[in-house]
């Protein structure tokens, strides 16, 4: 995929949300699920959705990965009772950003946009509130390659007994993964694979700012085999279609 | 995908830093370099050769065949490519570099970065004496593959690697941008698309396009989406539009004269089009091309360097096949403000040496960037996309000029709109221009790209763009971009580092005598008081 043309600058890489390199929540004792109820001001996540591209929005959700942090501004996977939301580039001093721990609560002002399908705030700013809570993976094999899918687009999500299928590197020959879409890149690029599922394949992705090279899940991709069925968990990213962020994969049960 | 937006970020910002990088780059100055008499074959060069690819598999392939095909030339030099696909990590990775001594030998850039690696002292090789030298030079007695002598290099290309009184690079590759234009959709609404493009023209026919059916879908594609124009790099847009209209942008000494009444009325104009939708970028939107393909934008204006993925039957796509829609496509200049004189940005990767302590590495690695110039790699480099071989010896090759005539023969390596938009910059090579290069000269390009960004955006939020918005934007891009820190006549770059090693010496030993003086004579009076 295109979305890999472009490699990295010397960004801040901090690993939430990757096995083995995630940052943890800040209390054990997190709440059993999130808020409901919404502050003053703030969007339901179904006032959110409804809003317009380039609208103001004001919404609360609880951190469930950040991507990277880099010249005051951070990128942030997060979600609340009713869906996923990705804040893209909002305004986060790096103090702030070591207080943005999976599973803390925040409250997020910026314009919607949609970027090749990617539902996201940018230009944002945010507080830190009250609350704590990790949402489990919702499983989403079964929607893969329907219409329902996108309504879970930016959320933790899962896929179950999925099967590795060849992918081409650049000598043509059928390998399990590539550097970048087109296996231009190198080690530390992001990784592309195909997976399989009721006889359809996907394009999977470990996004390095997310994951790098020294992430358990970089570093388990790298070793999987054409045919071995996996169980895999990330987020609901969207480029021009369902692009998700794998941030675990294991050999399925 | 984003990536690429952090970095275009992180360059100004880089750059905007480039008076404060001066100041740490000029500690660590070498010698200058003087051409060996011979290259010494008794010993063994490790040279590294950072290069952009366009996340292109068969670029990467071609920049390891070169290696693979000079190694065999040259066994005692041994090349290890480290591969970037953006030249902002290039060059803050460069910069990163360039304190310790660590550069690349060989380096694919761009000339607005080497002005500011010129800040530390003789960081990058002079090429001038190198061009010339009987053996070793262009096409020299004693290099063992058919390089192109200095002639043999479009002067065009080679003359914007001249900055600072030296050439400082040589070129690569070459593109311009192009306007890829749905044929289809600019005839179903009554216009006809003309050889050279107005940007009036593509207003009107744009504006045409936000026509609605009553269902609330867009009359000419039937679809809910349609931005008729999408600006992939609106530096160029800036850039060319004020070069046209023979408006301030820069000079060659670095004052920056941007900030004028004509650039308002630019914004005021584009505003009014990204008001009504019919405007926007790929920062804002995404990929003009996957927009294109999809039937959902009439005038997507990007690289010829991108040409694989424009148009219904390109090789190169990011979106899903039953998305695509059918359509003829035209390649054309970008538009103009007037159309008997068009002028065009000449852009595309340039190769900078950087110097080392052993004058025998920079050799080995000017032997190395020189291979780069053969007509093998030039012309396998540049039909990966539309690009034009830097080389009038590789441009007037049989082989070339074959796969020229083969356009359109095949969806793939003679895909008909990559060579096209090769042809618009071969038809066009005495109608481009390149901005002048100083140090802080990226700074201003981002800022000028960033202006229309920013109306672009203020506008679709219902934000007023009026005379006191653009006196508060030219102020914060100014701020954002340090602007304001950039040192006019600063064309030689090299001056504004910090004084060379040597000359803070003499300065410290200077100060060093003039205090001994002093505390001699002091302890001269003390003695004489005694007495």
């Amino acid at each position: 995929m295109k979305k890999a043309i472009y490699s990295a600058l010397a960004f801040t890489l901090l690993l939430a949300g990757c096995s083995g390199g995630g940052t943890k929540p800040a209390s054990s004792a997190a709440p059993a699920g999130p808020d409901t109820a919404k502050g003053e001001g703030v969007m339901t996540y179904a006032d959110y959705i409804a809003a317009a591209d380039e609208d103001e929005v004001t919404v609360e959700a609880y951190v469930q990965a950040k991507q990277n942090w880099w010249e005051d501004t951070a990128t942030i996977y997060a979600q609340d009772a009713d869906g996923g939301y990705f804040f893209y580039g909002v305004k986060c001093s790096e103090e702030d950003y070591a207080k943005l721990v999976e599973g803390q609560k925040i409250k997020v002002t910026g314009f919607k946009s949609t970027w090749s399908g990617e539902v996201e705030v940018v230009d944002g700013s945010f507080e830190l509130e009250e609350g704590n809570w990790v949402a489990e993976a919702k499983d989403v094999t079964a929607a893969l390659g329907t219409d329902a899918l996108i309504n879970d687009q930016n959320l933790k999500v899962s896929f179950k007994g999925m099967k590795v299928e060849p992918s081409q590197n650049k000598d043509g020959q059928e390998v399990a993964w590539t550097y970048k879409w087109d296996d231009s890149g190198e080690e530390g690029d992001d990784l592309y694979f195909n997976v399989s599922s009721n006889g359809k394949t996907y394009s999977f992705t470990v996004e390095s700012y997310l994951c790098d090279q020294n992430s358990d899940v970089y570093k388990a991709v790298k070793e999987l085999k054409v045919g071995d069925v996996i169980d895999m968990e990330g987020f609901l990213y969207w480029y021009e279609g369902p692009n998700p962020h794998i941030t675990s994969v294991k050999a399925a049960n | 995908m984003r990536k690429l937006l952090k970095s275009l970020l992180c360059i100004g910002v880089l750059l905007g830093t480039g008076g404060m990088l001066a100041g740490c780059h000029g500690s660590q100055g070498m010698a200058d370099f003087t051409v060996p008499e011979e290259l010494d074959s008794s010993r063994t060069f490790q040279l590294t050769f950072w290069a952009k690819n366009d996340t292109n598999k068969t670029q990467t392939k071609i920049y390891e065949k070169a290696i693979a095909d000079f190694e065999a030339l040259y066994p005692n030099i041994d090349v290890t490519i480290r591969l970037y696909t953006d030249y902002g990590k290039i060059y803050n990775d460069v910069i990163t570099n360039i304190a310790t001594n660590t550069t690349p030998n060989v380096c694919i850039t761009y000339p607005d970065h080497i002005a500011t690696y010129l800040t530390g002292a003789n960081t990058v090789v002079p090429l001038e004496g190198l061009f010339a030298d009987e053996k070793y030079g262009l096409g020299g007695s004693e290099v063992k593959f058919d390089a192109p002598s200095q002639q043999e290099i479009a002067p065009q290309f080679l003359n914007e690697c001249a900055f600072a009184e030296h050439y400082y690079a040589i070129p690569f590759m070459r593109s311009t941008e192009a306007c890829y234009i749905n044929k289809t959709y600019v005839e179903q609404l009554g216009f006809t698309v003309p050889d050279v493009l107005t940007w009036d023209f593509m207003f009107e026919v744009a504006e045409a396009a936000m026509a609605k059916n009553a269902d609330g879908t867009f009359a000419v594609n039937g679809q809910k989406v349609m931005i008729p124009i999408i600006y992939k790099s609106t530096d160029n847009m800036m850039i060319q539009m004020l070069k046209q209209k023979n408006a301030g942008y820069s000079d060659a000494e670095g004052n920056i004269l941007i900030f004028n009444d004509t650039t308002k009325e630019l914004l005021f104009e584009i505003a009014s089009h990204a008001k009504t939708g019919a405007f926007s970028t790929f920062k804002i939107s995404s990929y003009p091309a996957n927009f294109l393909n999809a039937g959902q934008c009439i005038f997507a204006i990007d690289s010829t360097a991108g040409a694989t993925w424009m148009g219904s039957d390109a090789p190169l796509s990011d979106i899903a096949e039953d998305k695509i829609v059918h359509f003829e496509t035209s390649v054309r200049p970008v538009p103009q403000f007037d159309t008997e004189h068009p002028q065009m940005i000449s852009q595309g990767p340039s190769i900078c040496i950087f110097n080392k302590r052993d004058p025998q590495e920079v050799l080995a690695s000017w032997l190395f960037a020189q291979y780069l110039l053969t007509n093998d790699v030039q012309i396998a480099y540049s039909q990966t996309e539309g690009y034009v071989p830097v080389t009038l010896k590789a441009q007037q090759t049989p082989e070339y000029q074959d796969y020229l005539s083969k356009k359109g023969s095949d969806n793939t390596d003679h895909y008909t709109i990559k060579i096209q938009a090769s042809e618009l910059l071969l038809n066009h090579l005495d109608d481009t221009f390149v901005t002048p290069v100083f140090n802080g000269s990226t700074s201003l390009r981002d800022a000028a790209g960033q202006m229309i960004e920013n109306v672009t955006k203020s506008v679709r939020r219902k934000e007023t763009v009026d005379d006191a918005y653009i006196e508060e934007l030219y102020g914060s891009v100014t701020s954002l971009y340090h602007l304001d820190q950039i040192h006019s006549s600063s064309g030689s770059a090299g001056e504004l580092g910090e004084l060379p090693t040597e000359s803070r010496v003499l300065l410290i030993t200077l100060v060093a005598i003039w205090v001994c003086l002093g505390i001699g004579y002091g302890v001269h009076l003390k003695r004489t008081k005694k007495v």
